[in-house]
């Protein structure tokens, strides 16, 4: 699906599951910034992903969704937990990328743990050697699906 | 004799007798000293032959030869020769005359081989830990060869190592490591008298994912997927530097097709980054319609890209020997009908900016730097040419195919955001100009050539040219052709530092502006 079909997928939706805006906060635990570009070229005139509900917000205490890229480095583990416990419920995190899915070609070193899941429960896993920002879209579909479910349990 | 060999030869006799061992390898000179001989030599080459610092390697060779390495390039460009400083730190002695405190640009190169191999640096000015923000730092060596792996290191608390103002009328402000936009992390701390930037503190290393260690023990070709990953908007940079490396090493020289076609991948990552950094800089002061123009070009910049090679940033394109990617004729009319297209929309975009009264004014002689601030810290690339500093090593020290190619080095003088904003939109169109040239000139030819075993622990240099600056690798393989070290030294870990210096002076809301100016990675910097 091209980004335009996407997008009118994720305005229903983000409609649908939480009154019409998402709000996003992009946490690096150390990416090699690819995963970071891709995210902020939702937000170029070609996707401009504010369009269908879409905002990037600069605290994690405005925040529906931590995306999170890298493989949580020794220096940002810290700044991981911290940043998700500011965030208020429903807490959905995305692992963005091969490193934060699974540490990438990195694994696991001396200073890299190899992946966010140990750190936060994930909501999906987006791969990608950086995800294209469809699939970035694809994956924040996929999230409102299971937050669709937890709120239908009732949690 | 011509004048390569001449000045050779007047620094070796300089050394005299303090020369221990003089070794001759393509197109450098390792010269082994004894280290308490390191300041006056480093400081000879360095302030009398026009000597400047490539880069700064330790090295565990105990396995070789009982003992430590540091490894101190230097490169005289007027030559185009690496003269390389080589001294031996004993185990039961693991110390080195320090030479941060009169030349500043081995302030990091130092610590990071304290933080890293546990050698010290006796006399530097300031030896607080780099690469590492935690308190749990005890003898932990991770480039040592005997240190075990244990798995990702954790830090309880964090150690604080910034200045501490005693100023009723300074007010401290702490940005970061998280952001408020999507960018990577790296933690600064303003001191800040109303709101004029007194003092700026960086810490930087939050992406530090132990890269050099985690090469060691690889194969050639599984390391050029750690190499593309450095950094993503520079990969190609990193992996031809990587692949001169290695073909230097080697002996190697790679077809004249691969080397045009390299060529051609690294302007077009200068072309998508340039392009949209020139966007970016406007968002660091509001100017909507930059910064959106910037992000559209750069975005159709990197659908080019996916559509030449399969990845919209050009990964794996760059093989050992060669490319991996030929260009078929067809896809040579498509770049040159979308280069048309960038021509003339960036051209609108260059001269709305440069003739915005308001934009003019925010950049003009914001976070200027002198040339003098910029040589002494050895900056280079785009931050180095807008300060005067006319270095570029693709004319300088030519690699790939930038000998058969015309075009000119970018240089400006006033060194603030303006002057370095107008390198960026100039080297926009000199990357068309050369993309055009290599489009046809482009040779017939194979694209690859086989690499034979590389002669163990023979060391080797390759470097590149990125969108920020001159990158430059260093590379050492075992018996078994496997990576026994790597030193990756990027443009951005040069140019850092004078991020901090720039700033000073500046009020509290440019800082974002000034820092868009340099456009750093800290990827590639932290590694
Ligand atoms: S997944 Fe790939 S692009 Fe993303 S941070 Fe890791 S190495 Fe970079």
């Amino acid at each position: 699906m091209n980004e335009e079909e996407l997008g009118t997928d994720l305005k229903k939706r983000i409609k649908e599951v939480l009154s019409g805006s998402l709000h996003i906060r992009h946490v690096d635990t150390g990416s090699c910034n690819g995963c970071d570009f891709e995210m902020s070229t939702l937000s170029n005139p070609i996707y401009d992903i504010s369009r269908f509900g879409v905002s990037f917000v600069p605290s994690p205490r405005q925040a529906d969704m931590l995306m999170v890229t890298g493989g949580v480095t020794s220096n940002l583990e810290k700044a991981l937990r911290i940043t998700y416990e500011a965030t208020p419920k429903p807490k959905m995190v995305l692992a963005i990328g091969a490193c934060a899915c699974g540490g990438g070609v990195f694994g696991e070193t001396y200073a890299n743990a190899g992946g966010i899941d140990p750190f936060v429960p994930v909501y999906v896993y987006v791969p990608g050697c950086p995800p294209r920002p469809q699939a970035l879209i694809q994956g924040i579909l996929l999230a409102l699906d299971q937050y669709e479910e937890v709120l239908k349990r009732g949690e | 004799m011509d004048s390569k060999r001449r000045m050779i030869k007047k620094i070796v006799q300089q050394l005299g007798n303090r020369l221990i061992d003089a070794k001759e390898q393509a197109n450098e000179t390792v010269l082994h000293i004894d280290k308490k001989d390191l300041p006056e030599i480093c400081q000879y080459l360095y302030q009398e032959q026009g000597a400047r610092l490539f880069t700064m390697v330790g090295n565990d060779e105990r396995q070789i030869n009982t003992m430590f390495a540091l490894y101190y390039v230097f490169v005289v460009d007027e030559i185009r020769h690496f003269m390389t400083i080589k001294i031996f730190v004993e185990e039961n002695d693991p110390t080195f005359p320090s030479l941060a405190a009169h030349m500043p640009a081995f302030n990091w190169y130092e610590r990071e081989v304290n933080d890293l191999l546990g050698l010290r640096a006796i006399g530097h000015p300031n030896r607080i830990p780099l690469i590492f923000h935690g308190d749990q730092m005890e003898a932990v060596y991770p480039l040592r060869k005997d240190y075990i792996e244990t798995g990702m290191l954790h830090f309880e608390n964090e150690a604080l190592h910034f200045v501490e103002y005693t100023g009723a009328d300074v007010t401290e402000i702490p940005v970061g490591p998280i952001h408020a936009g999507i960018i990577e992390p790296g933690h600064f701390r303003f001191g800040a008298v109303g709101d004029t930037v007194l003092h700026l503190d960086a810490r930087l290393f939050y992406t530090h994912r132990g890269i050099e260690k985690e090469l060691e023990g690889k194969t050639l070709e599984q390391a050029m997927f750690l190499i593309e990953r450095i950094c993503c908007v520079c990969n190609v940079s990193h992996a031809v530097a990587f692949a001169q490396a290695v073909e230097t090493a080697a002996n190697v020289t790679i077809p004249r097709r691969a080397a045009y076609i390299r060529t051609l991948y690294m302007e077009l990552e200068r072309l998508y980054n340039h392009v949209g950094d020139v966007g970016n800089i406007c968002a660091g002061y509001g100017f909507a319609v930059g910064n959106s123009q910037g992000a559209r070009m750069r975005e159709l910049l990197l659908r080019l890209n996916e559509e030449l090679t399969g990845h919209r940033y050009l990964r794996g394109v760059i093989a050992l020997g060669g490319v991996r990617q030929d260009i078929r004729k067809d896809e040579i009319d498509r770049i040159t009908n979308h280069l048309n297209e960038l021509d003339t929309d960036f051209q609108d975009l260059a001269d709305i900016l440069l003739n915005h009264e308001i934009a003019v004014d925010r950049m003009e002689t914001t976070g200027r730097l002198s040339l003098k601030q910029v040589t002494e810290l050895e900056a280079v690339g785009v931050a180095a040419r807008a300060s005067g500093r006319d270095i570029d090593c693709r004319r300088d020290l030519p690699y790939a195919a930038y000998d058969q190619l015309n075009f000119a080095v970018i240089v400006q003088e006033e060194g603030d955001v303006l002057a370095r904003i107008k390198v960026r939109i100039l080297e926009v169109f000199n990357s068309i100009l050369l993309i055009r040239q290599i489009l046809q000139d482009l040779p017939e030819g194979d694209i690859v050539t086989d690499i034979p075993k590389i002669q163990p622990y023979k060391t080797s240099l390759g470097w590149t040219e990125s969108a920020r600056g001159e990158n430059c690798h260093w590379l050492m393989v075992d018996q078994d052709n496997k990576i026994y070290r790597y030193r990756i030294r990027s443009a951005a870990y040069s140019n850092w530092p004078v991020v901090a210096v720039a700033v000073p002076g500046n009020i509290v809301p440019d800082f974002p502006l000034i820092n868009k100016s340099f456009e750093l990675c800290y990827s590639c910097c932290d590694r």
